[in-house]
C-alpha cells in the first residue's frame, strides 16, 4: 500500500466509524428533532468518508471504496479510537462529537491548503459541513454544562472519560511528518495550540474543567483499537460478508 | 429535553427577495436549539435560503368564532377585487 493511501485512510476511516456510530442513534434520539439532527450528522460524514475512500481506491486501482469499507479487518482500520468509543448517554456522544468536530475543522482548514489537489477539494467541500456539526455540539456542551446540576456533573464525567482519547490527534509518526514534509499533509503539531483555543473557550462558556492533561492513549496509526471496533465492525460488515455479491 | 418544551414556528424564505412561508414547526429548548431543528428538519433538500423561528405563544390567531364577524362581509364587495380591468399582455404575477 502506498503512503498516501494509508494516509487517505486514516482520514477517511475516522469519519467513516464516528459516522457509524451516529448513525446509532438513529430512533433512539432523546427528541425527534435531536434524532434527525444526528442522523444527518452521521449522514454528512459517511459523505466524507465515502469521497476519501472512493479516491483511495481509485489510487489503488484494484479495490473499491466498498472493498476498503467491508473487507478489511480491525487491525487494518487507522481511525481514532475515540471514534469507536461507545454512544453512551447522550451527554457522552455530545462530548465525543465535540472533541471530534474541533479537531476534524482545523484539520481540513489545514488539508484544504494540500497540494493533493483532491484532498484539497474533499477538505473545502467537508469544512462546510463540520462547521455547522462544530455548532451543534458546541452548543450542546454549553447547554448542558450551564444546565442543571446533574446535566453539569453528566457532561463533566464524559468530558473527563473522553480526555485521554484526544492525545492521538496531534501524534505524528513517520508517515504524518513525510506527508506535512512534501505539503500533501497536515502538521498535527501546528494544529494543537489553535485547538486548545477553542475547547477552553467553550469550557469556559460551559462552565466546566478542562480535564488535567494524563496518559494518553495510542495504537490507532498502527490499527491497534479498543474492543468496541470489532464489534461495530461485525455489525456494519456483516451484510456484505454474508451476501457477497448482494445489490440494493 | 423535557415534555414542555417550547414549540417554535418555522418559516423558510426559499429565495431571496421572497417572502418567508410557514412550513411547521419544532421543538427547543432555546433561539439557537430552535434554529438548528429547523435547518436540520425542513431544509435537507435545499428548500431554503433563510430561516424565521418564532415562539408559537407569540403569534396571535383569530379563531374559528370570529371568522363569521372576520370575513364573511367581504364576500358582496365584489368591487374590492380588480376584477372589472383588462389586464395589459404584459403584465405579469399579479
Amino acid at each position: 500500500m502506498l503512503d498516501l493511501e494509508k494516509y487517505i485512510l486514516r482520514i477517511a476511516d475516522s469519519a467513516l466509524i464516528i459516522s457509524h456510530r451516529l448513525s446509532e442513534w438513529c430512533s433512539k434520539g432523546p427528541t425527534l428533532e435531536e434524532d434527525i439532527a444526528l442522523s444527518n450528522i452521521s449522514l454528512d460524514l459517511l459523505g466524507q468518508a465515502n469521497s476519501l475512500l472512493e479516491y483511495c481506491a481509485s489510487i489503488n486501482g484494484k479495490i473499491s471504496a466498498d472493498d476498503l469499507a467491508f473487507r478489511r479487518n480491525g487491525k487494518e482500520f487507522y481511525n481514532f479510537q475515540i471514534c469507536e468509543l461507545e454512544n453512551g448517554h447522550f451527554g457522552d456522544t455530545i462530548i465525543r462529537q465535540f472533541l471530534f468536530d474541533s479537531y476534524t475543522l482545523l484539520f481540513f482548514q489545514k488539508l484544504s491548503q494540500s497540494k493533493d489537489e483532491t484532498l484539497s477539494a474533499i477538505a473545502t467541500k467537508s469544512i462546510k459541513e463540520i462547521k455547522y456539526h462544530l455548532r451543534h455540539s458546541s452548543n450542546w456542551v454549553i447547554r448542558l454544562g450551564d444546565g442543571t446540576s446533574l446535566s453539569k456533573e453528566k457532561i463533566q464525567n464524559s468530558l473527563n472519560n473522553f480526555w485521554k482519547f484526544t492525545g492521538e490527534f496531534f501524534e505524528m509518526d513517520e508517515l504524518d511528518k513525510k506527508m506535512a514534509e512534501c505539503k500533501i499533509g497536515v502538521d498535527l503539531y501546528k494544529l494543537k495550540n489553535e485547538w486548545d483555543n477553542i475547547i477552553n473557550a467553550t469550557f469556559e462558556k460551559a462552565k466546566i474543567q478542562r480535564p488535567d492533561d494524563c496518559v494518553m492513549i495510542t495504537g490507532s496509526k498502527k490499527g491497534v483499537h479498543t474492543e468496541h471496533l470489532e464489534k461495530i465492525l461485525s455489525k456494519m460488515q456483516y451484510l456484505p460478508r454474508a451476501y457477497p455479491d448482494a445489490k440494493w | 429535553m423535557n415534555k414542555a418544551a417550547t414549540i417554535w414556528e418555522v418559516f423558510i424564505q426559499s429565495k431571496n427577495g421572497l417572502a418567508h412561508k410557514h412550513v411547521g414547526n419544532v421543538h427547543a429548548e432555546d433561539k439557537e436549539m430552535a434554529l438548528q431543528n429547523a435547518r436540520d428538519l425542513y431544509t435537507r433538500r435545499n428548500e431554503g435560503s433563510c430561516i424565521w423561528v418564532v415562539k408559537s405563544e407569540h403569534i396571535v390567531s383569530s379563531v374559528p368564532e370570529d371568522s363569521e364577524s372576520f370575513f364573511d362581509p367581504a364576500n358582496d364587495k365584489v368591487y374590492r377585487h380588480p376584477t372589472f380591468y383588462k389586464m395589459p399582455d404584459g403584465a405579469k404575477h399579479i
